[in-house]
């Protein structure tokens, strides 16, 4: 068993020293990084020691995946592929229409003097894990800067809008859900052209769209879509459906479903165009933000 | 008052298998729980660093704990210093703590920790709301409970290497040669 150790046995600061030292160096990080988002270098340095740990981590479970996948019964790839060549023939004819419509629309643009649209392209990622942050709601993918994520990019799957690419190690990126609580994403009711902006409501999976007055036109099934004008998500992706409507107060409570599934997927699609950027009112005039990229949060209190 | 510690003659643990620890419960803590499995899941980083803290509270230190608590902040993506600050204060708990700990049965030891990494969850929840977050539901705890009835097994098993022979007696013989 311990004795009681003789003070001539030193053994440097006393664990209260130590606690008190180490705990305000945490202290000091958890400000810089919360507050002033200055840390962003350091977590890089760090993830390079984390990511070979997570790597290996990864392999039993990858593994698990592929002798799942080897042992696949031959009657449901029939199925799933009978299902699919079934789809691919309806897309292909939508698609035709839509290159038909693309290139009238660029002559229209054209003709019209409007700034081209920007070309999207896709990265295909798959989701390496679902966050284990009680707080939150984000899950990591398999791609990185080194395939051209960069923060602020829209994720989609293929019914509508997951989230948004919030920061971005070399290998592996980590999207915010839409249902996340600090995220937010502006939307248009498809019916009538409304704008509203959705926020995520945290732990139930649901979005609100605060600010709406409580006699706003909206009404339950109402679809909601990105509505384009905030430079990160392109026009038109469904993002949810208005599930619940609260007509008490002078603002309408009003809850959504999401339309994509939001943690029901594997893969999912990254636009990796260029995030775009608006010109920014002279800061000196309007007091206008830093120009960082649009990452669209709440105002934090 | 049966203590639990007493009887048997241990060796000291080698910084290497503390080390092999350490990094093993990181590497448990980063596989891809999700779902009910994560409510489930203990802190194993926390409950090795505990471990040893009332162990050998000489051989692993804050150091320790603060850079796996990084670690940790980095895997999971949240605020840095959340996990580094956490268990920190839990190293320094169970370094107060550790005489009084080693004394009791593994059960009541397993009360001390649930204790411990009530408080370490406590803490992370606390530095979480006030950056803004909203309470996960009471669900959050259930991962000390798993974690204070993990600790009997864990504690067999990282004292396996230091029993170097079945009995005292044969320790005793082999002394004397």
């Amino acid at each position: 068993m311990d004795h009681q150790a003789p003070p001539f046995f030193n053994h440097g600061p006393s664990p209260l020293a130590r606690f008190v030292f180490f705990a305000s160096i945490s202290l000091v990080l958890m400000l810089l990084d919360a507050r002033l988002n200055a840390l962003d270098s350091l977590r890089q340095i760090i993830s390079v020691a984390v990511a070979p740990l997570q790597s290996l981590a990864m392999t039993p479970v990858e593994l698990l995946d592929r002798t799942g996948n080897f042992f696949v019964t031959q009657a449901r790839l029939q199925n799933e592929n009978a299902m699919l060549s079934q789809r691919q023939l309806v897309q292909s004819a939508q698609l035709q229409r839509l290159q038909a419509m693309q290139a009238e629309n660029v002559y229209l643009r054209n003709l019209l003097g409007i700034q081209q649209q920007r070309g999207e392209n896709v990265v295909a990622a798959e989701i390496v894990y679902a966050g284990r942050d009680p707080f939150s709601q984000k899950i990591t993918v398999n791609k990185g800067s080194t395939h051209k994520v960069q923060a602020g990019q829209p994720a989609l799957d293929e019914i509508g809008v997951i989230g948004q690419v919030t920061r971005v190690y070399p290998f592996s990126s980590e999207i915010t859900l839409l249902t996340d609580k600090d995220q937010a994403i502006p939307v248009e009711i498809v019916r009538n052209g409304a704008r509203a902006i959705a926020f995520g409501h945290g732990q139930d999976g649901a979005l609100e769209l605060p600010f709406m007055a409580a006699n706003a036109d909206i009404q339950n099934g109402d679809t909601l879509v990105t509505s384009g004008i905030d430079g990160v998500y392109p026009a038109g992706l469904p993002v949810a459906v208005v599930s619940k409507i609260e007509r008490n107060s002078a603002f309408a409570k009003i809850t959504c479903i999401p339309s994509a599934g939001v943690n029901r997927h594997k893969q999912l699609l990254i636009l990796v165009g260029e995030v775009r950027r608006f010109q920014k009112p002279d800061p000196e005039v309007a007091g206008a933000t830093d120009g960082k990229t649009p990452v669209l949060r709440k105002n934090r209190p | 008052m049966h203590y639990a510690g007493a009887p048997e003659l241990l060796k000291p643990a080698s910084r290497k298998f503390i080390f092999f620890t350490l990094v093993s419960g990181l590497l448990i803590n980063l596989l891809p729980w999700h779902g009910v499995a994560l409510t489930f899941r203990p802190d194993f980083v926390a409950l090795v660093l505990l471990f040893w803290a009332i162990r050998e509270p000489r051989k692993l230190g804050f150091v320790a704990a603060w850079i796996a608590g990084l670690m940790m902040d980095v895997g999971d993506g949240v605020i840095l210093g959340q996990h580094a600050f956490a268990y920190t204060l839990g190293v320094y708990a169970a370094i107060v703590l550790h005489r009084r700990i080693q004394r009791f049965t593994l059960w009541q030891q397993a009360s001390h920790v649930l204790l411990l990494l009530l408080l370490l969850q406590t803490t992370m929840l606390i530095i979480r709301l006030f950056g803004g977050g909203v309470f996960p539901g009471p669900g959050y705890f259930l991962s000390c409970l798993t974690g204070a009835i993990l600790w009997p097994v864990l504690s067999l098993l990282f004292l396996l290497p230091q029993r170097g022979r079945p009995n005292a007696d044969s320790v005793y013989s082999a002394g004397h040669k």
